[in-house]
């Protein structure tokens, strides 16, 4: 793991490296983007970018690439923008990712490549994500992708579904020459890129560039076909000709507490809330058809520590409400919540309700939300997850006003495809079983990843998924085996 | 894209549809919706299929305007298209040899009760249709009904048509007479379904209604649609949209469907303001192009 020394485009010795401070991100100033659905990170400039590259102490064996779930070339594409040749380094990027303004953007850094980074254990990581986003958004401004070109080998692949998992499939795919279709469900394409991540974490137009491009690649796309229930996957295959299936369905159902009065109309599950704002555009009711609960002055709660809590009660405080309020049964180390998430809440004005959870929803007796019961708790000995167990404390309980509460704490599996497809073999919890490496299915020819196996995670392992899977699909393609 | 290959209204206010959706034909069963978007900014709406051709890849859907969306949709014509439609979703009926059902529909319920009540024939059931509406004008299929039921028995709450009173009436005689009942589907307003529910619980007759909750995606990720049903959540969308009748509780269901009302009158206020302002204007040009006329 010692740097190298071999000869670098760097110019700066490496004790100089060090002592150059991490570059800070710009951003929009706490006060005025809790009142916009704007991007709040704003991004590096090239001075910023270059600066920041320069810190990367090019590590003989970097344990950023080893810790990525998709493999970028971390040291090579950094040392290409030291070199000042950003378009290069998005190219670099784009051998293992094809999604890299996304993940520039949305990737939990802290825990992959940054996490391992050689700099952290003295000072602060590299800014990888921060330098991947530069490049991506670099390369897009310049509008010069590279098509690759590469001979056609007559076959066929249906991806299901438009997340991040199945995007990552397309475009690994389709570059080494497979046809690729892609089915999507909703109406517009991007899964929970589109309908779950807000405006101003991850904008909508970096989602349209990035399809932009996959098209000019050749990969086609199908929206308002629901696999399993307007086509089924033996259909697919049998009937219209795919030689490989690739089931990236994504998380299903929201979970719910099962406490009283869950179903006062006030209570949203994240995933309703999230997609009324995200892709139904219900805060610009009535240009926009669908309605939403209207937030102006009311306070709102959401249940989870989460980044689709997050998401969820930022946007609400976005939306014009008073009090926004994150309620989270455990302390802030159990919080899964990205770091950099949490730090931008606390900023903008969220109030955390740590070691709370309620215990019945209240009304006005007309089956309207009025006030979440809630009780604090504290933490016992640790459970299955290695975290500590939070345990009630008795008379604890207290009424916390609210006009809505938002339920983020996680999914179940989707049944569709799985109900539909004879032979797809499920866990116990109803996910689909795939190989870890090489993302099979019971069923040959069929191949899944993302949370449709594994339960809810993040983007960047739903793209680790996907890479694992193309791979795997390119090998059976090729050689036929199963 | 999705053209409407015929669209005539079959009663004041109720509209029919044939759509070109291939997909969604060669699939189609009794009991499942599509959800539809009209236009850019139109919400998603479920609306059960009435029936489908698979050959010549065409659904049709009934729909009765009611709120904004439902009244734009009624507007359009044989030509136009809708943006986007989904589908078939939800689980569909149970189609079985039961012996005899008695299938209920109220008002445009009974559109959706239709292929139901023929699924059901063709499985060899003795069925009875019972079929309710306000008035005369708003009994709809009563012929196709007929074709397939042996035996159609029709209301109407002000006695315009056929006898005056309610499907439950109708549905308690059949219990009354001894008619052996083996199965009863519902499908209409919810206060309906309730009623009916309601009647046969007391008699032990297995009921099933099909229930239209709020639903924005319709494949089982928003949650919007979640019912109690025999005290636990069950979404319409991938568990439904038919329930054991006995288990739901539509008290949540009513109240649950009202979340909206404010907005949904707003909505269609503003719609038809706009739709009369633009009725006007077309007046004023057509009067316009009347008087050149003349004056030539």
């Amino acid at each position: 793991m010692s740097p190298t020394t071999n000869k670098s485009l760097n110019p700066l010795p490496m004790k100089e490296r060090m002592k150059v401070p991490r570059q800070l991100m710009p951003e929009q100033p706490a006060n005025e983007r809790n009142k916009n659905f704007s991007e709040v990170n704003l991004g590096y400039n090239p001075e910023l970018a270059r600066q920041e590259a320069l810190r990367c102490l090019e590590c003989a064996k970097p344990t950023c690439t080893d810790n990525c779930p998709v493999g970028v070339k971390v040291k090579e594409f950094v040392e290409l923008i030291v070199a000042g040749d950003f378009l290069a380094a998005a190219a670099k990027i784009r051998e293992d990712n094809v999604l890299p303004a996304v993940t520039g953007r949305v990737c939990p850094q802290e825990d992959h490549c940054e996490g391992k980074c050689l700099l952290s254990k003295k000072v602060k990581p590299l800014g990888i994500g921060y330098l991947e986003r530069f490049v991506a958004d670099y390369e897009q401004r310049m509008g010069t992708h590279v098509l690759p070109d590469v001979p056609p080998t007559g076959k066929k692949v249906a991806v299901v579904g438009s997340g991040p998992s199945g995007l990552t499939v397309a475009g690994d795919l389709i570059q080494k020459g497979h046809k690729v279709r892609v089915f999507e469900a909703l109406h517009e394409l991007g899964g929970v890129l589109v309908y779950g991540i807000p405006e101003f974490r991850l904008p909508k137009q970096i989602i349209r560039e990035q399809l932009d491009y996959m098209r000019e690649m050749g990969v086609e796309f199908e929206t308002d076909v629901v696999v399993g229930r307007t086509v089924t996957i033996d259909e697919l295959m049998h009937e219209e000709g795919f030689d490989a299936v690739y089931i990236g369905t994504g998380a299903g159902l929201p979970q719910f507490m099962g406490i009283p009065g869950e179903h006062f109309n006030g209570v949203y599950s994240a995933n309703e809330f999230l997609t009324r704002i995200n892709l139904m555009k219900a805060y610009k009711f009535p240009t926009y058809d669908e309605p939403m609960v209207d937030l102006h002055g009311k306070d709102v709660a959401v249940i989870g520590g989460g980044n689709t809590a997050l998401d969820a009660i930022r946007s609400a405080l976005r939306l014009g409400a008073r009090k926004a309020y994150v309620i989270y049964r455990r302390s802030d180390a159990e919080m899964p919540a990205r770091a950099e998430e949490v730090h931008h809440a606390q900023q903008e004005g969220i109030d955390f309700q740590m070691l709370t959870a309620p215990v019945e929803f209240l009304s006005d007796g007309k089956g309207w939300l009025t006030a979440a019961r809630c009780v604090r708790m504290e933490l016992g000995e640790p459970d299955s997850s290695g975290r500590r167990r939070p345990v009630p404390i008795k008379g604890s309980e207290f009424d916390l006003p609210l006009s809505v509460a938002v339920m983020a704490i996680g999914t179940t599996a989707n049944p569709i495809v799985q109900s539909t497809t004879p032979g797809l073999g499920t866990d116990k919890r109803g996910y689909i079983q795939a190989d870890s490496e090489t993302q099979r299915t019971t069923r040959p020819g069929v191949f899944a990843g993302g949370d449709i196996v594994t339960g809810a995670a993040t983007v960047i392992l739903a793209m680790g998924a996907g890479r694992r899977a193309a791979k795997s699909i390119h090998d059976y393609l090729t050689n036929g085996q199963w | 894209m999705f053209k409407i290959t015929h669209a005539q209204f079959i009663a004041p206010g109720i509209k029919r549809f044939v759509l070109e959706a291939p997909r969604i034909a060669r699939k189609q069963k009794p009991g499942q919706f599509v959800i539809l978007r009209i236009y850019e900014e139109g919400e998603r709406i479920p609306v059960t299929i009435e029936n489908s051709d698979p050959e010549l890849g065409t659904i049709s859907i009934v729909v009765q305007s009611i709120g904004k969306t439902t009244h734009l949709l009624n507007s359009l014509n044989t030509g136009d298209s809708i943006l986007d439609v989904v589908g078939p979703l939800g689980k569909p009926s149970e189609i079985e040899n039961y012996g005899t059902v008695v299938v209920v529909g109220g008002g445009v319920g009974t559109a959706m009760a239709y292929p139901s009540a023929a699924a059901f024939k063709r499985a060899g059931n003795r069925v009875i249709s019972i079929v309710g509406a306000r008035t005369k004008e708003l009994v709809i299929l009563e012929q196709e009904l007929r074709a397939v039921s042996d035996a159609v028995m029709i209301t109407t709450d002000d006695g315009s048509y056929a006898d005056k009173g309610f499907v439950t009436d109708k549905l308690r005689q059949l219990i009354q007479n001894g008619t052996r009942i083996d199965l009863v589907l519902a499908i209409g307003p919810i206060v309906m379904m309730r009623a009916v529910a309601e009647l046969t619980r007391k008699e032990n007759i297995h009921t099933v209604v099909s229930l239209n909750p709020i639903m924005i995606d319709g494949t089982g990720m928003c949650g919007g649609c979640r019912v109690p049903i025999d005290g636990k959540s069950e979404f319409a969308c991938v568990d439904g949209p038919e329930f054991d009748a006995h288990k739901v509780n539509f008290e949540v269901l009513v109240q649950r469907n009202s979340m909206y009302r404010d907005a949904e009158q707003r909505s269609l206020a503003e719609y038809q303001r706009a739709a009369a302002e633009k009725t006007a204007a077309h007046q004023v040009e057509e009067s316009c192009a009347i008087a050149q006329r003349g004056e030539r």
